[in-house]
């Protein structure tokens, strides 16, 4: 084992990333695992923008890293809200039965 | 094979470890505390990235608030797990072969390319302001704008969550201030003519009986 490269953490992104597409195609009837596979995808992303701001000696890549946080909080926060208005009509959150639209 | 390599395989390893257990929980509590292993576990990785403030705000932002509230969501909801494990294994093979091709394609990419990379010393000036400042500087300089956007978007969220989870009570009696204000007395007081009635007097039929 050598010493660190930038391919160790991405390798180490696209491991989680791998494995929450997984996840999705595992939980694909519950959303609330949905939502958690998602959030994971995210982390792996931000991974790769840290390690590559690290590298690359470019402060910017935190920043944007910063900012997908503030969108990931968002989309948390209204993804569960619409998660309890669903359970509230539909007293469940089983992603094959929201088949309403019939698209 | 320095502290740094031994504390990322470490880390990595738990990461790992805890990503795998979010998406094969039984219990849904425990795949939400198993992501508040992994988002820690990846805050550890970034403090050895020296991306200090980002980590930090890993832990408070999402580990303090965003997986508090996927708990409190998953606690409130009646969840029975068990009727989504039906089923749970059958498209596992699909899912397996593609995040291996994924993990494959990028490993061949990664393996190729980003080899020999090596972290750029940092200049006195980054060692003197150190990680949190300079990411001050560059958000309050250069991206001030999409700052002010970030947080408009928070408030839009803020907003949305609220309007979608609020419940009015329907047995619950409200004034309207704006009808109170602008009511006339004729909506209040109704003169109603009545015709008085006139008793027969008393004395008269007493003496025709």
């Amino acid at each position: 084992m050598g010493p660190l490269t930038l391919g160790h953490y991405l390798s180490l992104g696209s491991v989680l990333f791998a494995l929450s597409v997984v996840g999705i195609f595992l939980n694909r009837r519950n959303l609330i695992v949905l939502l958690m596979a998602i959030e994971l995808m995210l982390l792996a992303v931000n991974m790769n923008f840290v390690a590559f701001s690290h590298y690359l000696g470019d402060m910017a890549g935190q920043v944007f890293v910063f900012f997908i946080l503030t969108v990931a909080a968002a989309e948390a926060a209204i993804g569960l809200a619409i998660l309890v208005v669903l359970f509230r009509n539909r007293a469940s959150v089983d992603v094959a039965e929201l088949d309403e639209l019939k698209g | 094979m320095n502290t740094i390599t031994v504390l990322f395989y470490l880390f990595s390893a738990v990461l790992l470890f805890a990503a795998l257990r979010v998406i094969t929980a039984r219990n849904t509590v425990h795949a939400t505390l198993y992501l508040v292993l992994a988002f820690f576990s990846a805050s550890c990785v970034w403090m050895l990235l020296r991306a200090e403030f980002l980590a930090i705000v890993l832990v408070l932002v999402y580990v303090g608030a965003v997986m508090v509230l996927f708990l409190f969501v998953v606690m409130m909801l009646d969840v029975r797990s068990d009727q989504f494990r039906q089923g749970f294994w059958k498209h596992f093979p699909l899912a397996a072969m593609i995040g291996v091709v994924i993990t494959l394609e990028m490993a061949f990419v990664l393996m190729r390319g980003f080899q020999p990379t090596e972290a750029p010393a940092l200049d006195e000036r980054s060692i003197a302001l150190g990680n949190s400042k300079l990411l001050g500087i560059e958000i309050y300089t250069n991206y001030l704008y999409p700052l002010q956007i970030a947080g408009v978007l928070l408030l839009v969220a803020m907003i949305s969550a609220i309007t979608l989870t609020l419940r009015r009570r329907k047995d619950a009696r409200y004034t309207k201030p704006s009808e109170q204000v602008r009511v006339k007395a004729a909506d209040r007081l109704r003169l109603v003519k009545i015709t008085p009635v006139v008793d027969a007097p008393a004395g008269k039929e007493g003496g025709a009986s």
